[in-house]
């Protein structure tokens, strides 16, 4: 039987935390991939196999060590609809990959959601934790961890030269990927981000904007992570990646101050027109939501809107995406009526808060 | 920045490719991207870094084809997978492909990441013999600095730990 406690509210618990440097970094998330040696990849095993592999991993979630990391809820993605994986998506508690085009898939997600395990994804295992704000090293640690207690019960697909060996061969060697996803309005309104962004890729890290259903990077989002997975240790890439995003704090810091010392009345009279279409729109389509969202959560950050805890932003980030909109109404939108409903939803979250 | 492929929508995905140590920017809308099939896993248009990739593996395969093994004949003896599928679907079948492809792997993981060997975390329990020989290495290193720096007392020390460890290897 599926657990669907985490498409009942759109609330992480990390969404509700602030986390460090939570203004401008959103969250920190850690993967790593890992294969048991005695099968065939998920792309080219069987079915037998493939439920080989879960009775494998199964066995090893009774390790009572695991229990520090509270209780695991398995969910069979053979036996979610396609609506509750949409949203488990929207989450980012599982790989659109697993949702989509997995065998035998299944994700085991802690109560707090920071950790959740995804068997037969292109890998058997993946181990995924997730937190609020900046805290890469914290997520490495802790998926490390639950990585060593797998590995006492299983035995992995490992070579002395290559590592850890996946399916695919941009995650050889350490099949770590650790990405940062940050919020970058004033760089890209004082016209740097792009400099900075190329800057980025060139020491060996990716950067992508989030998107949603149209094709622009929406709401000045970007998630900056590790293109390299060999050759380099996991603290090498941890301690790259964490100075890399660092120092991009630092330039959207100081693009923040001159914004404000330079054109504040310009700022004020963007972040304030935003914040009255959010309060005030009949409809809104979900590329103008993820603008005016990221203008109000800036208003917010410097000081020129109160009265709204920024984890209302948090929260509205994930419940104006189409599965969580589509259950909010209780599965009553007709097409064509995303954008009224949407509209509502901000209208209500905000007003609430407004009280 | 505008997208350089064509000029016309703003750029919105940046990256780098890395060729032989050479990294080479890119700078495309999303369209011109998906085009390409350069985009990177997890966006929408799914999972077509494959594509980038095995656009790289068919020009390896074209490049040593002329000199070596035909791909077509180059197969995994454990899971049936050919070099020439693997450079189609740029994902291996089975942990033994990275064995039986091994001599073609070294220009492609350079490519992808600069680099050939794993210097990273090591399986606590299979890793021991990996970690003694990794200790060896650092001796080894430190032995001939010592040399170099005329310090023979410490030389010798070292050469001492590192026979011990040796040792330990061909016992087990
Ligand atoms: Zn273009
Ligand atoms: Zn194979």
């Amino acid at each position: 039987m599926n657990d669907l406690r985490f498409t009942e509210q759109p609330f992480s618990h990390w969404m509700r935390t602030a986390g460090n440097e939570s203004e401008i970094v959103i969250s920190s998330r850690v993967r790593i991939a890992r294969n048991l040696q005695k099968h065939p990849f998920p792309l080219l095993a069987t079915n037998q196999h493939l439920e080989e592999v879960q009775q494998e991993l199964r066995q090893v979630l009774k390790d009572p060590r695991l229990k520090a990391y509270g209780v695991l809820h398995p969910i069979q993605l053979s036996e979610t609809d396609d609506l509750n994986k949409k949203m488990l998506v929207e989450k980012h508690l599982i790989s659109p990959s697993l949702a989509n085009e997995s065998r035998n898939g299944a994700v085991y997600i802690s109560e707090d959601e920071s950790l959740s395990i995804m068997v037969n994804e292109e890998d058997h295992l993946r181990i995924q934790c997730l937190y609020p704000g900046f805290q890469i090293k914290e997520a490495w640690e802790k998926a490390s961890a639950v990585d060593d207690i797998f590995e006492d019960h299983v035995t992995y697909a490992f070579d002395d030269k290559r590592g850890y060996l996946t399916s695919c061969p941009t995650n050889v060697g350490t099949g770590l990927r650790a990405s940062v996803m940050m919020h970058l309005p004033a760089l890209v309104l004082t016209q740097q981000i792009n400099r900075i962004l190329s800057a980025v890729s060139q020491i060996g890290l990716t950067v992508r904007g989030i998107y949603g259903e149209g094709s622009e990077a929406m709401g000045n989002l970007f998630q900056i992570s590790n293109q390299i997975t060999l050759g380099q240790s996991e603290a090498e890439i941890i301690d790259n990646l964490r100075s890399v995003v660092l120092q991009i704090i630092g330039h959207e810091k100081a693009a923040r101050e001159r914004l404000m010392s330079e054109s504040r009345l310009r700022v004020t009279d963007r972040v304030m027109r935003s914040f009255g279409i959010l309060s005030y729109a009949a409809v809104i389509d979900s590329k103008e939501a993820a603008q005016r969202l990221s203008d109000v959560r800036l208003g917010i950050n410097l000081g020129l809107i109160d009265g709204i805890a920024p984890q209302t932003m948090n929260e509205l980030m994930v419940l104006t995406q189409p599965g969580f909109l589509y259950k909010s109404f209780n599965g009553k939108i007709e097409a064509g009526e995303m954008d009224m409903y949407r509209a509502k939803l901000i209208r209500q979250k905000l007003g609430k808060s407004l009280k | 920045m505008l997208c350089q492929e064509c000029g016309k929508r703003p750029a919105s995905l940046h990256f780098s490719k890395i060729v032989n140590g050479d990294k080479s920017e890119y700078h495309l809308c999303e369209a011109c991207a998906r085009e390409k099939g350069e985009l990177i896993p997890g966006t929408s248009g799914g999972f077509s870094i494959h594509n980038l990739l095995s656009g790289l593996l068919n020009f390896e395969a074209v490049e040593q084809g002329k000199r070596t093994v035909n791909p077509e004949s180059l197969r995994c003896e454990v899971c049936g997978m050919t070099y020439s599928q693997f450079s189609k679907l740029g994902r291996f079948g089975c942990s033994s492909c990275y064995k039986y492809f091994n001599n073609r792997l070294d220009p492609l993981f350079k490519r992808v990441h600069g680099s050939t060997v794993h210097t990273g975390k090591v399986p606590l329990r299979v890793g021991g013999e990996i970690k003694t020989k990794r200790q060896i290495e650092t001796l080894k290193r430190r032995l001939q600095d010592s040399i170099d720096h005329e310090e023979f007392e410490t030389a010798a020390q070292l050469r001492d730990q590192i026979r011990e460890l040796e040792r330990q290897i061909t016992e087990h």
